[in-house]
């Protein structure tokens, strides 16, 4: 039997999330190694394991993949959740990418100085209700089906609900204006892999405090 | 006879500028709109035409891509760039991330404070020779092959190479201590197409300057 996957990360979401999100989605368990002190950074860093130095590390497969969307764009290959042909799959990439871009707002959040916390949630808020929402929305609109790309169930689907769950915890009312992207996320929070990764004790982190982003900026020293 | 893709963007480099090259390494002749005005902007956003409101959007096969990874990731899949299979792909994926992650460094460098641009010089030769260019020259000296992946082009190698002359604009001697990077290049360099990109009267475009900072901020400050 294949070894699980190996997540090196810090115990929170940040960058490795959306891979714990994607892992989970296709049924996939996996293990995860925390960093937790600098010196085992370091040492990761040493083994030659991090092929620029960085986390996200996945070890899968009998590869050390490192980058982010590198890592999701394998995952989704493998387990079939990147579209049936060329076509399908730009599609569910320009989805991700625009996801990813709203997404890395919110994981940079905690880092910025206090007195921009308040002008960079606003922001957040605007830039879902004005630029990403009402895309995903028409898109739904547009062909009436479940899921963004081709009928099926797919990486897009996964992120923008994912995003979608994070944006609510920075405000709880931001899809009243969104009617589709409500029973869409009802309907693939109900996907029974996903439903069970929404519940208490999976892997999902919780969202970031100052616990968190202290122990990040000491680790990355920034 | 198919259309050829066509380019929106303001002239200049900015993050257009690797879709132009993985197009000229793949000998396909484009076409550009060049973005002078906000209105212009304002007319292709009212029109529909940019999935989230921003550039690079390209015009090709029928669609209009945005966002940048995913441009670059159709014209590789169809141009054979993205190697023979998914583990090949998976090494193409990480390697040019990086190489974005450092080309990033000087997409936004002339956005900078003047004060903060010589300082930003000297970050991204340290990132350059610290964290990126070791790893490639490992990887060229360890398999002693023309290309990064599979022993033929990829976007790996466009995207390095364009970073790779870039960087070289700003610090002529970055590669004094990387050999193989060196041999790399020239070769690189030669490829038919690609050295005819790098000839005068292409559409490379020249290094950012004060014009095209100032047509920038006409055209997207809010």
């Amino acid at each position: 039997m294949a070894a699980k996957p190996k997540l090196y990360y810090f115990d929170g979401r940040g960058r490795m999330e959306s891979i714990r999100w994607l892992l989970a989605a296709a049924g996939v368990e996996f293990e995860e190694e925390f960093l937790e002190t600098r010196e085992q950074y370091e040492k990761l860093q040493r083994d030659g394991r991090l092929l620029f130095g960085q986390v996200p590390l996945v070890e899968v497969d009998g590869m050390m993949l490192t980058q982010t969307r590198a890592i999701l764009s394998y995952l989704a290959a493998k387990f079939n959740f990147y579209g049936k042909d060329l076509k399908e799959r730009v599609r569910i990439d320009m989805y991700v990418d625009g996801t990813l871009d709203l997404m890395t707002m919110i994981m940079l959040a905690p880092f910025q100085r206090p007195e921009k916390k308040q002008e960079t949630l606003a922001s957040i808020l605007q830039k879902a209700k004005t630029r990403y929402f009402p895309v995903f929305e028409k898109i739904l609109k547009e062909h009436g089906e479940d899921f963004l790309v081709g009928n099926k169930f797919s990486w897009a689907d996964i992120q923008l609900l994912e995003a979608i769950l994070m944006v609510e915890e920075l405000n709880a009312s931001v899809l009243s204006d969104f009617p589709l992207l409500k029973a869409f996320k009802t309907r693939i929070s109900n996907i029974p892999t996903i439903k069970k990764f929404l519940q208490p004790g999976s892997q999902r982190k919780p969202p970031p405090d100052t616990h968190y982003a202290n122990l990040v900026s000491n680790i990355l020293q920034f | 006879m198919a259309a050829r893709p066509k380019l929106h963007y303001p002239n200049g480099r900015g993050r257009m500028e690797s879709v132009r090259w993985v197009l000229a390494a793949a000998g396909v002749e484009f076409d550009e709109e060049f973005l002078e005005t906000k209105e212009q902007l304002h007319k292709l956003q009212d029109g529909n035409h940019l999935l989230f409101q921003q550039v690079p959007m390209v015009e090709i096969d029928g669609m209009k891509l945005v966002q940048t990874r995913s441009i670059l990731h159709y014209i590789a899949d169809k141009h054979n760039l993205f190697g023979k299979d998914l583990k090949e792909r998976t090494l193409i994926d990480m390697y040019v991330e990086g190489t974005l992650d450092l080309l990033e460094l000087l997409i936004m460098h002339p956005f900078l404070k003047p004060d903060d641009q010589q300082k930003e010089v000297v970050n991204m030769a340290q990132k350059a020779i610290i964290r990126y260019f070791p790893v490639f020259e490992k990887i060229l000296r360890s398999h002693g092959q023309n290309f990064l992946v599979g022993n033929q082009l990829s976007l790996a190698d466009v995207i390095l190479l364009q970073t790779i002359l870039a960087l070289e604009e700003k610090i002529p001697n970055i590669l004094s201590a990387f050999p193989f990077l060196q041999e790399y290049t020239v070769k690189l360099s030669n490829i038919p197409t690609i050295k005819r990109f790098l000839e005068p009267g292409s559409k490379k475009k020249p290094p950012p300057d004060e014009i095209y900072v100032r047509t920038v901020y006409n055209i997207f400050r809010p």
